[in-house]
């Protein structure tokens, strides 16, 4: 539905799955699934059918992404659109996904579904986004989403004209003086020069601005008077969405809100959803990584909590005993008992 | 800018290659690999490929061949040429896909990926240009340097001892059943050079044909990371590099 004709991937728990749903099914539908000998492969795969004009996608998850990292820097800078899978093993990988570890200035937009539907609607979504913008994006997926099986019903999403790919190669205009040339330094032909890598840059660093400005994504509920605010991403907020449903049914004047897009972050809606609360909680499974942005976002004018922790089980896979309507309510209301002012 | 003497008896091609936009490059005096990419854009020309060629090409001094001829490049990752020529392959099948990487390329940074692509028998070329250095970081040993070879990082010369031995690219990649051709020549002498052009001509041939992967391992003088006197480049392949890379078709025909 999205149009994907090339995929690559190499094994890793929870993304395997979708490697080999898509080894089963890109050939039915006129594409290719490679099965890489490595993430490293896969992402410079994926990069090259990206060049030439198809749309590509490749994933993995915490070690193959950052293996990986490496190509998305280069696809970023060199304008190549592709998209990665990231189905993470639970929450631990946000400051990868946001933060990169590739070179140079370049970011990479991620969206992290909550449900499966979501993640069949972003799929559609970032597939548009890699072209508009000419840029690998990534989504941030997890255990519960890649082995979640259920019916969805998905309307194709219409998402408007995206400009011509003239600038993918084909080969075609060899010859001609016209030949075409991807490259991370924008160098150009001799008898053509292009804008070189201090121009080139810094026209990849305003597109990223842009994007920062345009695309920021995000949804809230029960904040208009909400004291406590309750901060989470993806798969972990539709838990804290029942707390606070449940607290909101005892009194507690409590809402909630989630950045759908890790990057950019949505700023502006954050300070907007907490601009009545005393107390802004962060509910992620992790040692405390998006708090960072929220943090940003809310400026030091109210207290930042931490709600979660480091919480795996055995397999790494899951996302831990925290990952609990009922863990969260307690600790909530734990702290908004004590007054969360630290 | 003066032009060098040419030494009596020998024909030096003054007129630009096929395709060539420019003669202008920022390579060093005796640098083999204008040679080349020569015989490279001959080949292509030769074939008539121009019109479906699209090149992808590593990290190393040759990366200016991106700017100076006129066929579609991609210059990507060090190392990662072969796996992004099987992306565009394999979604533009009709296409004449190539790259071109050195032996820091290939056989350092990349050993893998070009071993896995001749494996899966990937209906690309690859062109590897071996002076057994990393001329483009000053003159470091590569897993191709040979025994013996002075470098600013194996300074009284590679000791097997110290830093094992060189990896012969072309004999390990012959071994795969995805590879239908491999040859290795060299640019230091007009017979070589001869000899060379046949084999890269044959590897376009066959890949844009659909036969499977081809492999082309061209020794290339560098006399700047070999520290010799500019003239001295292509006696030293033939005195030492051939010693331990010996040139011939080794696979294929």
């Amino acid at each position: 539905m999205a149009g994907c004709r090339f995929f690559a991937g190499y094994p890793m728990l929870p993304f395997t799955e979708l490697l080999e749903a898509m080894a089963r099914r890109m050939p039915s539908a006129g594409g290719v699934c490679m099965n890489a000998e490595s993430e490293i492969e896969a992402v410079n795969m994926a990069l090259g059918a990206g060049a030439a004009g198809a749309r590509s996608a490749t994933g993995s998850c915490g070690q193959g992404i950052a293996l990986m990292q490496e190509a998305i820097a280069e696809a970023a800078l060199n304008e190549v659109p592709f998209v990665v899978f990231n189905m993470a093993r639970g929450q631990q990988d946000y400051f990868q996904a946001t933060r990169g570890g590739g070179w140079g200035d370049y970011r990479t937009l991620c969206l992290a579904p909550k449900d499966v539907a979501e993640a069949v609607e972003h799929t559609q979504l970032l597939f548009h986004l890699a072209d508009l913008y000419r840029a690998p994006v990534t989504m941030y997926g997890d255990y519960l989403i890649s082995h979640t099986y259920m019916s969805v019903d998905v309307e194709p999403l219409s998402l408007g004209a995206l400009p011509p790919k003239d600038w993918a190669l084909d080969g075609s205009l060899g010859g001609t003086g016209r030949s075409r040339q991807i490259w991370t330094w924008a160098m150009g032909k001799a008898d053509n020069p292009g804008p070189g890598p201090d121009l080139h840059w810094q026209h990849i660093a305003t597109k990223f601005e842009e994007m920062a400005r345009a695309e920021q994504r995000s949804e809230s509920f029960s904040c208009e008077d909400a004291d406590t605010v309750i901060v989470s991403f993806g798969t972990a907020a539709p838990f804290v969405e029942q707390v606070v449903g449940e607290l909101r049914d005892k009194g507690t004047r409590v809402g909630c809100f989630r950045p759908i897009t890790l990057w950019p972050f949505p700023e502006s809606a954050l300070a907007e959803a907490a601009r009545n609360a005393s107390r802004v909680l962060v509910f992620e499974v992790n040692a405390g990584q998006m708090i960072d942005d929220v943090r940003l976002s809310i400026g030091g004018r109210i207290p930042v909590v931490p709600v979660g922790r480091v919480s795996i089980d055995f397999s790494g896979m899951r996302q831990g005993e925290i990952l609990s309507v009922g863990w969260i309510r307690d600790r909530v209301t734990d702290l908004i008992a004590q007054g969360a002012l630290t | 800018m003066t032009t060098p003497p040419v030494p009596a008896g020998r024909k030096v091609a003054e007129a630009l290659a096929p395709l060539q936009i420019s003669g202008e490059h920022h390579l060093c005096p005796g640098c083999g690999h204008p040679v080349a990419w020569r015989l490279m854009l001959e080949a292509i020309s030769d074939l008539d490929l121009q019109r479906r060629a699209i090149g992808v090409v590593g990290h190393g001094c040759y990366t200016n061949i991106v700017s100076l001829a006129d066929i579609d490049f991609l210059q990507c990752l060090h190392g990662r040429a072969p796996a992004v020529a099987t992306g565009i392959k394999r979604v533009r099948p009709g296409a004449a896909v190539f790259t071109i990487q050195g032996d820091g390329d290939v056989a350092s940074e990349g050993l893998a990926e070009v071993l896995h692509a001749a494996a899966r028998g990937e209906r690309i070329t690859t062109i590897m240009l071996n002076n057994g250095v990393f001329g483009d970081t000053g003159g470091q040993m590569t897993a191709a340097s040979v025994l013996g070879q002075r470098t600013k990082t194996s300074l009284d010369g590679r000791d097997p001892g110290d830093h094992g031995y060189p990896v012969p690219v072309a004999e390990l990649v012959a071994a795969l059943p995805g590879a239908v051709y491999v040859a290795r020549g060299a640019v230091n002498n007009a017979g070589s050079i001869a000899k060379t052009k046949r084999y890269i001509k044959r590897a376009f041939e066959l890949s844009a044909a659909g036969e499977g992967f081809t492999f082309v391992e061209v020794l290339t003088m560098c006399p700047t990371g070999w520290f010799l006197p500019t003239l001295e480049g292509p006696g030293y392949i033939e005195d030492t590099f051939e010693k331990t890379f010996p040139i011939g078709a080794l696979k294929g025909s």
